[in-house]
C-alpha cells in the first residue's frame, strides 16, 4: 500500500491541530489540539521511516511520545493553576502576557 | 627653555630689517633682582585674589591692600630698572622660565617671562601710572558701596597688562591680552545697574573679540610658518619665511592691535567705554589696554619690517584714526568722550609712527609713554571735575571752574600743555619726532600728522576753555568743590610727568638709544628742513589754540548745543556714524543671517529630524499593535513563520 497516504493524513491532522490551536478559546481544547499536532508529526515520522526503510523515524516517534507525556503533565498542571486563580481557562485573557 | 645665545648678525641696514641683537640672559645668570621678576605680576594678582575671595571681610582695608600691592610692583620695577641700566647693553634681555606650561608635540609655550628694554618701559608706565590711579581711586570711589570689588578688578587689570608685556611667547601674551579684555569688561560695566554701562561693557567685549580672533589666527599662522610661538624663535625665523605668510601674520596682528587699541575700524567701543568710573578710563587710556596694540606691533617689528603691505596698513589705520579721533574730540560735549576721542587720535599717532618702520618704532613708544602720563593726568583731572560737579559730564554746564577748583585746573592745564605740543612739554618732543619721521618717510603721513596736531590743540583748548574759563553755566544746586588730597596728589605727580617727561626721556634718558637694540632706529631726513618744520608745527598748533580760544573762551557757550552747524560737526557729534555704520553693515545683515539660520534650523534641520522621529514613532505604534497579549495571535504568527519557511523550502526545491 502507498505510504504517502499516511503522510497526507498526517498533514491533514497537523493542519486540524493547528487550526484548533488558533481558533479555539478553551485552554483544554487548545491543549488537545497541540496533542493532535504532536501525534500528526509522529505519524509522519513513522510513515517516513517506513518509506525510507530505516528505524530513525520510529525511534524519534518514541521520543516525541515521551516528551508529549511530560508536556501533558506540566501543561495540565499550569491550566489547573490558572483555572484555580482566575476561574476560567480562556486563552484570550489579554492581561495574561501583557504588562 | 632659553636659547643660550641668539646673537643674530646685524641687519644689512638698507632693508631696515632689525634683528634682535641682544643675547638672552636667564634671570638666574643675571642675578640681582632679576629672579624676582615674577613678583611684578604676582603682587597685583594676590591683591585681586584676596579681595575677591575675602569678600566683605576685606571691605575695611581691601582698598589699601590693593593700592599697596601695585606700589610694591612699582618698587620691584624700579629696582629692576636700576639693575638693567647698570648691565651692559647686550645683557639687558633677561628671561625667567617659571614652569613648563603647554607642550604638545612640536608645540611648546613655557610660562616664561622676558624683560627687556621695551618691556621695562611698559612695566614702569603700568606700575607707576597704575599705582597713582589706585591712590586716586581711594578718594574717587570713597562713597561707592562696591569699592572693594572695584579695587580687585583694578589689580586684575594691572596684573593682566603686566603679563601681556612680560610674556616670552605669543601664547602667554594672549593670556594677558584676554585678561586685559576681561578686566576692562568688568570695569566698564562696573555700574552694571545702569543699562548704558552694561551695554557699553558688552560692546567693548564683543568688539575686542573681533581683534582677539586676529591674534589667535596670527598665533596659529606663526606656529605653521615658524614652528614656534616664542618671540626669539619667531623673530629669528622671520627672514626665511615667505612673503605671503609674513603679510598674513602682519595683517592678523594688526587686526588684533586695532581691536585692542580702538583704532579704525574697531574704534566704536572706546567712546562708550566712558561709562566706567573715571579712574578706569584713565587706566584704560593711559597705562593699560589701548597701549597693548602698540606694544604688539612694536614687539613684532621683526615681522612688520619684512612685510611692506602690513606696515602700510598700519600706517593707513593710524592716519585715519588719528584724524577721525581728533575730529570727534572737537565736537563732543561730554568731557570724557572728548578725551576718549583724543585718545583714539593719539594712539593713531603711535600707529602712524609704528607704520613708519624702524624710523618710527622708538617714537611710537616715546609718544605712548608721554601719552600715558598726560592722558592719565587729564582723565584724573576730568574725574576730579566730575566728582566736584556731582557727576555732571557735559562741558556745556561747566565754565569758570578755575575759581573753585584751582588744583584741578593746574593739573588739567599741565595735561593740556603736555598734549598740545607746546614747547618744552611732552608732546612737543614726542609728536614733533613723529611728524619729523613721517615727513622723512611718507609725506602724506607727515601732512596728516601736522593737521592732527592743529586739531589736537583746538579740541584741548576747547575743553580747557569750556571747563575752567568763561562764565558759570552750572545747573542749579551744583556747588563745585576741590577734591581731597588723596585725589589731587596723584594728579599733581602726573602733571610733573606731563610737563617734563618729554625733556627727561629724550635728552636725559635717551629713549632712542635705550630702545634701539629691540626696535632698531634709523633717523630720517624730513622733506622740510628741521627748524622750519618745527616752526610750522608750532604755527599750526598756535592757530588751533587761538581759534578754539576765540570760539569758546571769548564768546559765551550756549547750554544747548547749537543746531545750525556744518555737516562735519553733526557727523563728529555722532562719532562719524561709526555705530550707524556698524549697525548697517554688520549688525543688520548679521541679524538677518541669524534669523534665516534660525528659520532654516527650525524648518529644515529640525523638520528632518522631527519628521524622521515621527515616522519611527508611527512605525513603533504599528509594531505595538502586534504585541496584543493574545496567545493565539502569537501562535498564528508562529504558524505563519513556519509556513513561510516551509514555502521557501518548497520554492527553493522547484528552482
Amino acid at each position: 500500500m502507498d505510504p504517502s497516504a499516511y503522510v497526507i493524513l498526517s498533514a491533514v491532522l497537523f493542519s486540524l491541530g493547528g487550526l484548533g490551536v488558533l481558533l479555539r478559546r478553551n485552554a483544554i481544547v487548545v491543549f488537545m489540539s497541540v496533542e493532535l499536532m504532536l501525534n500528526a508529526a509522529n505519524l509522519a515520522f513513522v510513515s517516513f521511516a517506513r518509506m525510507h526503510g530505516n528505524l530513525d523515524g520510529q525511534v524519534i516517534a518514541f521520543f516525541v511520545m515521551i516528551v508529549a507525556a511530560a508536556e501533558v503533565v506540566v501543561g495540565l498542571a499550569i491550566i489547573m493553576t490558572i483555572f484555580r486563580t482566575r476561574r476560567s481557562v480562556s486563552v484570550d485573557e489579554p492581561h495574561l502576557l501583557r504588562n | 627653555m632659553t636659547i643660550p645665545s641668539l646673537a643674530a648678525p646685524l641687519s644689512e641696514g638698507s632693508e631696515g630689517a632689525v634683528e634682535p641683537i641682544t643675547a638672552t640672559v636667564t634671570a638666574a645668570d643675571a642675578g640681582g633682582y632679576f629672579p624676582l621678576m615674577w613678583l611684578l605680576i604676582a603682587l597685583p594678582v594676590i591683591g585681586a585674589v584676596v579681595l575677591l575671595i575675602g569678600g566683605r571681610r576685606t571691605n575695611r582695608w581691601g582698598h589699601l591692600l590693593a593700592t599697596v600691592l601695585p606700589i610694591g610692583s612699582f618698587v620691584v620695577a624700579c629696582l629692576l630698572l636700576v639693575q638693567m641700566m647698570g648691565a651692559p647693553v647686550d645683557e639687558r634681555l633677561v628671561t625667567l622660565h617659571l614652569w613648563d606650561w603647554t607642550f604638545a608635540g612640536m608645540f611648546e609655550a613655557p610660562f616664561a617671562l622676558r624683560l627687556d628694554q621695551l618691556s621695562m618701559v611698559f612695566v614702569m608706565l603700568i606700575t607707576g601710572v597704575g599705582s597713582l590711579i589706585h591712590v586716586y581711586s581711594i578718594g574717587y570711589m570713597a562713597h561707592d558701596p562696591d569699592r572693594r570689588k572695584f579695587f580687585a578688578y583694578l589689580n586684575l587689570f594691572v596684573a593682566a597688562m603686566l603679563l601681556l608685556v612680560l610674556a616670552d611667547n605669543y601664547l602667554l601674551l594672549y593670556v594677558g591680552w584676554e585678561g586685559v579684555g576681561l578686566a576692562s569688561y568688568l570695569l566698564i560695566g562696573f555700574w552694571q545697574q545702569r543699562d548704558t554701562a552694561a551695554v557699553a561693557a558688552k560692546k567693548a567685549f564683543v568688539m575686542n573679540r573681533v581683534g582677539d580672533v586676529g591674534l589667535s589666527v596670527a598665533i596659529m599662522l606663526m606656529f605653521i610658518t615658524f614652528g614656534s610661538v616664542t618671540f626669539d624663535q619667531v623673530f629669528e625665523a622671520a627672514p626665511q619665511a615667505g612673503d605671503t605668510a609674513l603679510t598674513l601674520i602682519g595683517l592678523t596682528l594688526l587686526l588684533a592691535a586695532v581691536g585692542k587699541s580702538a583704532q579704525f575700524p574697531l574704534q566704536a567701543w572706546l567712546l562708550d567705554a566712558m561709562e566706567g568710573p573715571t579712574p578706569v578710563s584713565a587706566l584704560i587710556h593711559a597705562a593699560t589696554m589701548v597701549t597693548a596694540g602698540v606694544y604688539l606691533i612694536v614687539r613684532s617689528n621683526a615681522i612688520f619690517d619684512l612685510s611692506t603691505t602690513a606696515v602700510t596698513f598700519v600706517l593707513a589705520v593710524g592716519i585715519v584714526t588719528m584724524l577721525a579721533g581728533a575730529v570727534i574730540a572737537c565736537a563732543k560735549d561730554d568731557i570724557k568722550k572728548s578725551l576718549a576721542g583724543s585718545t583714539m587720535s593719539q594712539i593713531g599717532y603711535m600707529f602712524v609712527a609704528a607704520g613708519l618702520g624702524p624710523a618710527g618704532y622708538v617714537f611710537a613708544i616715546f609718544h605712548l609713554l608721554m601719552h600715558g602720563m598726560f592722558k592719565a593726568d587729564l582723565f584724573l583731572s576730568a574725574g576730579s571735575v566730575i566728582h566736584g560737579m556731582k557727576d555732571e559730564q557735559d562741558m556745556r554746564f561747566y565754565g569758570a571752574l578755575r575759581k573753585v577748583m584751582i588744583v584741578t585746573m593746574v593739573a588739567f592745564f599741565a595735561g593740556f600743555l603736555g598734549i598740545s605740543g607746546i614747547p618744552p612739554f611732552d608732546s612737543f618732543f614726542s609728536k614733533d619726532e613723529i611728524i619729523k619721521a613721517a615727513m622723512g618717510t611718507n609725506i602724506f603721513a607727515g601732512i596728516a600728522a601736522l593737521a592732527a596736531a592743529g586739531i589736537t590743540a583746538f579740541y584741548m583748548t576747547r575743553m580747557l576753555a569750556m571747563t575752567f574759563f568763561g562764565e558759570k553755566r552750572w545747573k542749579e544746586g551744583t556747588e563745585p568743590h576741590e577734591s581731597p588730597a588723596v585725589m589731587t596728589v596723584p594728579m599733581l605727580l602726573l602733571s610733573v610727568g606731563a610737563l617734563f617727561g618729554g625733556v627727561f626721556f629724550l635728552y636725559v634718558a635717551d629713549i632712542e638709544v635705550w630702545l634701539e637694540p629691540i626696535t632698531g632706529y634709523q633717523p630720517t631726513e624730513p622733506a622740510i628742513p628741521e627748524p622750519w618744520l618745527g616752526i610750522l608745527t608750532l604755527v599750526i598748533v598756535a592757530v588751533g589754540i587761538l581759534l578754539a580760544w576765540r570760539q569758546y573762551a571769548m564768546r559765551t557757550v550756549p547750554q544747548q548745543p547749537p543746531q545750525q552747524v556744518s555737516v562735519l560737526t553733526v557727523a563728529a557729534r555722532n562719532s562719524l556714524y561709526d555705530d550707524a555704520f556698524n549697525e548697517a553693515v554688520f549688525m543688520r545683515p548679521g541679524q538677518y543671517l541669524t534669523r534665516w539660520l534660525v528659520w532654516f534650523d527650525n524648518r529644515a534641520v529640525d523638520g528632518a529630524v522631527r519628521g524622521l522621529a515621527s515616522k519611527i514613532d508611527g512605525f513603533g505604534e504599528g509594531l505595538r499593535k502586534i504585541q496584543n497579549g493574545f496567545a493565539r495571535s502569537y501562535a498564528l504568527s508562529m504558524v505563519g513563520g513556519a509556513v513561510l519557511v516551509g514555502a521557501v523550502f518548497v520554492v527553493a526545491r522547484w528552482f
